[in-house]
């Protein structure tokens, strides 16, 4: 049977409600969780705070209160055994790209001459952006070069952006190369954000 | 109160015909600016809110930082201030007494005088000051002397809203919530004569309506559109991971709702770095417009000041007032 628990946030002022769901959403379980609070910035705020942390939302408005329905990531493969197994070969098939998330900690690809490193790396991504966009480009480490003003790859990430990848890199790497004013595409990120998209991918391609 | 609601309120009052005021309600400008003579301009402004830390005296500098900031973004120099006072009397007068000393503190640093001030019982502390200020009638900084080419300068980092809000839910580091308060004690005197001094053709700065709403003012008033790029906005520390949580003051959407299509975002700028865009500000720094040319000067100038300013956008020949952000 689904297992729902229900957090009642009404009258509550901002934080409480965020700090509430947070306080659920880290305890260890599966189930879904339906949040009500009584005001919009709440249910935004709340809204934000699960799809950050890589869960589902739906979120409806009834007789002036605001019901926020999550779905745990995972959730479903703890009770629901049918459902899953009905729907894991559509998604596979269908959602590869979307699912998907490259973590590139690197300019070049594969050890080697620096030179053919950073031809394959053109390479990869003049085959990425033939395909599908994935969820996400993170770069992190020496990868946030390939972001920035000059790169070699710079107009297939662009491609690859305009097709709906989400392009992140690391704001503490970019620092380190001093190198922050000249990136072209791609929002400055962190570590939890990376973490985030990490955690939540179906598949992730690290490229390092 | 928001921009909607008072846009609708103001739209009310019957329009001024004064060829001496300069700077009046219909642009949505930081401060009245009245002329006194060929040389001289009056600059009046008034801001006052409630706690937004724990400390009164922080409390009373930054409020005051907040109300001298208007005088700035004119180019003015503060000349005096009045105190508002709205306090509880359940609350021991010590406190008050605290406030005020820090607001009289930063309106001595600005170089200016408090001359009195008038108080009002109230169930919540609030505080501000009135202030009148000095300007020559042609040096005057208006939010609607942008041009197409400008480059866009912002002297503090974003993120005091979402970083108070953190600070209330206890998920803010001691050392970011210390950088804040700082940052919204700061005065922008150093600012205001370093685009003085730059010749920057544009001003205004950033509060209750977030860097999005104070940008759009600028392109409302000056008649084109504004390019920012998300990447180049600096943020004060822990801004990104307090946000990410859903720590963000209502402000922020009520910004966002009155914007509207008027903003457009790039795909990949994420719901979260939208909320960091629109969060309403506690005495947040300037935002200026500077011709290309000029932008060396306003930098090195800003540089020699201490300020950490940072170039997020450029002015566009468009018309329409529209937000363009970049990633």
């Amino acid at each position: 049977m689904s297992n729902i628990t229900i957090l009642d946030c009404r009258g509550l002022a901002c934080p409480q409600p965020v700090l509430k769901t947070k306080g659920e959403l880290d305890r260890p379980g599966a189930g879904k969780l339906q949040v009500i609070v009584d005001n919009p910035t709440a249910r935004e705020n709340v809204t934000l705070l699960a799809r950050n942390l890589g869960h589902q939302v739906e979120a409806e408005e009834r007789g002036g209160l605001h019901y926020i329905n999550i779905t745990r990531a995972g959730a479903a493969g703890a009770g629901a055994n049918i459902s899953v197994q009905e729907t894991a070969p559509a998604r596979a098939a269908s959602t590869s790209a979307v699912d998907t998330v490259y973590f590139i900690t690197t300019s070049t690809l594969g050890q080697g001459s620096p030179d053919l490193g950073q031809v394959l790396m053109k390479s990869l991504f003049v085959t990425l952006a033939e395909q599908p966009a994935p969820a996400a480009i993170l770069l992190l480490n020496t990868g946030v070069h390939l972001a920035l003003e000059g790169s070699p790859v710079l107009e297939f990430l662009a491609r690859l952006a305009e097709g709906g990848a989400e392009v992140l890199a690391c704001g503490t790497c970019l620092d380190y190369y001093r190198v922050r004013e000249k990136l072209a595409l791609g929002a400055v990120s962190n570590m939890y954000e990376i973490h985030s998209r990490l955690d939540r991918a179906a598949k992730v391609i690290t490229v390092a | 109160m928001g921009p909607q609601t008072l846009s609708q309120v103001l739209r009310h009052l019957p329009p001024i015909q004064d060829a001496n005021l300069l700077v009046g309600l219909d642009k949505s400008d930081d401060a009245a600016v009245y002329k006194l003579g060929p040389d001289l301009a009056l600059i009046q402004t008034v801001d006052f809110f409630t706690p937004v830390v724990d400390d009164p005296y922080l409390f009373g500098q930054i409020a005051a930082a907040n109300a001298l900031s208007d005088v700035y973004a004119m180019g003015g120099r503060p000349l005096l201030a009045l105190n508002i006072v709205c306090y509880p009397s359940c609350l021991p007068p010590e406190i008050l007494g605290a406030i005020l000393r820090g607001g009289a503190d930063k309106v001595i640093e600005a170089g200016a005088v408090i001359a009195g001030g008038h108080t009002v019982q109230d169930d919540e502390p609030k505080y501000g000051l009135a202030v009148a200020g000095l300007v020559h009638p042609d040096r005057i900084f208006t939010n609607a002397g942008a041009r197409p080419g400008d480059r866009l300068v912002l002297t503090k980092p974003l993120g005091t809203g979402i970083i108070n809000t953190g600070i209330k839910a206890r998920l803010v580091s001691e050392e970011a919530a210390q950088k804040a308060v700082e940052t919204m004690a700061g005065l922008n005197r150093g600012a205001a004569r370093a685009m003085a001094e730059a010749g920057a053709h544009a001003c205004t700065d950033i509060t209750g309506f977030g860097l999005l709403g104070h940008a759009a003012e600028m392109a409302e008033a000056s008649g084109i559109s504004l390019a920012i790029n998300w990447a180049s906005v600096p943020l004060l520390p822990e801004t990104m991971d307090t946000a990410a949580l859903g720590l963000i003051p209502g402000g922020a959407y009520s910004n966002r709702d009155y914007l509207g299509d008027r903003v457009s975002f790039a795909g990949g700028i994420t719901p979260t770095q939208q909320a960091v865009l629109f969060d309403p500000q506690t005495s947040g720094g300037l935002l200026i417009a500077v011709g290309e040319e000029r932008l060396g000067l306003l930098l090195d100038l800003l540089q020699r000041s201490g300020i950490d300013a940072a170039v997020i956008g450029r002015v566009l020949p468009v018309a329409g007032a529209q937000i363009a952000v970049t990633v």
